[in-house]
C-alpha cells in the first residue's frame, strides 16, 4: 500500500488532502493507497478572519472549525505535533512517540510570527496575525480614543502581504466611525522604498493614503521597540514614537523544518517554482507559506498550490505521467474599509492590475468570509 | 568580506537579504550583494544612502549585478 503523508493541518494541508481523497477516493477504498494528515491541533483557524476579529466584527468560534469537519471521512486525521522529517528513511517522527513512513511526503506546515525576535516587541508592541495578538488588540482598539498609531511592517516575507494595507484603512474608517479620527494620528511604515513590493499596488495605495490623511514612511526596518519610552528604533537610525504599534512582526517558517534541517536560514523549504517538489527530493511536496518560494503566504496560493500537488502525487500513483505546473497564481481581496474592497491577481509573469474599490467586492469578501469553509473541504 | 547571492531573487528580495545581513555583521564589514534584478542595482545604493552606510561598488557583470557596501556604523 502506497502512504502519503501530509504534515500541517492548515488551509494548505486540508486542501491537499481533500483533493488526493477525491482523485484518489477508489484506491483509497480498495487499500492501495493511505492519506494521513497530521495536525497539532484539533481546530482550524481562517486567518483571514483575524483583520476582522480585531476589529470585533467576527468572533473566534466565526474563525474556528474543528479539522475533522473538514477532512473527507476516507482521510486519516492524527493529531499530533511532528518533530522530525527523516527524509532519507523517509519517516516523520511525531510527540506522540510514533513514527509515520511515507512514499509521498507533503509538507505543509505554514509560517508563524515571532515577535519575540524583535527586542521590546513583546513588551511594547500588539499584531493580529495570531488568535491571542488579534483578541488582544481589539480589547485594546476598543478603548483607544486618542493619540498615534504606528501600523509597522517589521520583515519580508509575512503571511497576506496586503493585511498591512487594509487594517490601515480599517483603522482610519474605525477611528471615523468613532468620532475621534481628528485626534488619532495614522502612521504605515515598510522596510522597502516603497509601501508595497508590487508597484501597481503600492501607486494605488499611496494615493489613497494621502486622500485619507494617512502618513506613510519607506525604508523603514525597525531593530528594537522600546517599549518604557515608546519608541520604535529602526536600522536607518530613526526613533519613531508612538502611542499604539500594530506591528507585522517577523515570521519563520515552522520548528519541525529547522530541527529536520529542511529549510533555509528563516525556515522557508526551498521549492521548484513549477513542481512544487522540495529541491533535491523527488517524493516530497511543499504547499503553501512553507515554500521559499517569491509568491505571496496568503491562503489562495495555498488553494493553488494544492491542486497541482493533488494532481501530480494522483496521477504518479495511478501510473500517469505528472504534468500539472504551478504559475504563481495568487488573488487577494483588499478591504478599503468596511464598506469597499478591490481585488487583485497575478502570477509569476503577470504583474497585478487594481479595479476601482466598490461595494460589491466587499460584499464578495464577506461572502467569502463564510463560504471559505467549503475551500478547505475542497469545494470550493 | 560577506557575500549575499540574492541571483533569482525578485525585489524586494535582494534588498531585505542584505539588510538582514547588515544587522548581523560588525562596523567595518564589506557585504557584497549579488542580484540579478535590475531594480536592486538602484534600491539598494538608495537604502545604504538613507541608512548612511558606504556604497563601494555598483558594477553590472554578465546578466547580473554586484553591489559592495561598507557598514558603517
Amino acid at each position: 500500500m502506497k502512504s502519503i503523508v501530509i504534515v500541517g493541518g492548515g488551509v494548505a494541508g486540508t486542501i491537499t488532502a481533500n483533493y488526493l481523497a477525491m482523485r484518489l477516493r477508489e484506491e483509497i477504498r480498495e487499500k492501495r493507497v493511505s492519506v494521513t494528515i497530521v495536525s497539532d491541533r484539533e481546530k482550524q483557524l481562517y486567518e483571514p478572519g483575524l483583520l476582522y476579529l480585531a476589529f470585533n466584527r467576527v468572533e473566534e468560534n466565526d474563525i474556528l472549525k474543528d479539522i475533522r469537519y473538514l477532512l473527507d471521512p476516507q482521510l486519516e486525521l492524527k493529531i499530533a505535533r511532528a518533530t522530525r522529517i527523516d527524509t532519507e528513511k523517509s519517516r516523520v517522527e511525531l510527540d506522540t512517540g510514533e513514527a509515520l513512513d511515507y512514499d509521498y511526503l507533503v509538507i505543509a506546515t505554514g509560517s508563524r510570527v515571532v515577535p519575540e525576535e524583535m527586542p521590546g516587541l513583546v513588551e511594547g508592541g500588539h499584531w493580529f496575525y495570531n488568535l491571542d495578538g488579534a483578541k488582544r488588540l481589539r480589547d485594546e482598539l476598543a478603548a483607544f480614543r486618542k493619540g498615534k498609531v504606528v501600523i509597522s511592517v517589521m520583515g519580508i516575507p509575512h503571511k497576506c502581504p496586503v493585511a498591512p494595507i487594509e487594517v490601515t484603512f480599517m483603522l482610519d474608517e474605525f477611528f471615523k466611525i468613532h468620532g475621534v479620527r481628528k485626534e488619532v494620528e495614522l502612521l504605515y511604515t515598510y522596510p522597502i522604498n516603497r509601501i508595497f513590493t508590487m508597484e501597481t499596488v503600492s501607486e494605488l495605495v499611496q494615493q489613497m493614503f494621502e486622500e485619507r490623511n494617512i502618513g506613510y514612511k519607506t525604508f523603514f526596518n525597525p531593530v528594537e521597540i522600546d517599549p518604557e519610552k515608546k519608541v520604535i528604533v529602526t536600522l536607518e537610525g530613526e526613533e519613531e514614537p508612538y502611542d499604539l504599534l500594530i506591528s507585522i512582526p517577523p515570521h519563520r517558517g515552522s520548528q519541525v523544518i529547522i530541527d529536520s534541517g529542511l529549510g533555509d536560514k528563516e525556515g522557508w523549504v526551498p521549492t521548484d517554482r513549477f513542481t512544487l517538489k522540495a529541491e533535491g527530493y523527488e517524493n516530497v511536496y511543499v504547499v503553501g507559506d512553507a515554500t521559499n518560494l517569491p509568491v505571496s503566504k496568503a491562503g489562495s496560493v495555498a488553494h493553488f498550490e494544492a491542486e497541482v500537488v493533488a494532481e501530480n502525487i494522483a496521477a504518479e500513483i495511478k501510473g500517469l505521467p505528472p504534468t500539472a505546473r504551478y504559475f504563481g497564481k495568487a488573488m487577494c481581496f483588499i478591504e478599503t474599509g468596511f464598506g469597499e474592497a478591490t481585488y487583485i491577481w497575478f502570477d509569476y509573469e503577470t504583474p497585478p492590475r487594481l479595479v476601482k474599490p466598490n461595494k460589491f467586492i466587499h460584499w464578495m469578501k464577506l461572502a467569502y468570509n463564510r463560504m471559505f469553509w467549503l475551500t478547505a473541504r475542497g469545494m470550493l | 568580506m560577506v557575500v549575499v547571492d540574492a541571483r533569482g531573487s525578485y525585489c524586494p528580495g535582494p534588498l531585505m537579504e542584505m539588510i538582514k545581513t547588515l544587522k548581523q555583521v560588525e562596523v567595518g564589514e564589506i557585504i557584497e550583494v549579488l542580484s540579478s534584478d535590475e531594480s536592486s542595482a538602484k534600491d539598494i545604493p538608495e537604502w545604504v544612502k538613507k541608512a548612511g552606510h558606504e556604497l563601494v561598488e555598483v558594477k553590472k557583470e554578465d546578466d547580473y549585478w554586484r553591489i559592495v557596501i561598507k557598514k558603517l556604523k
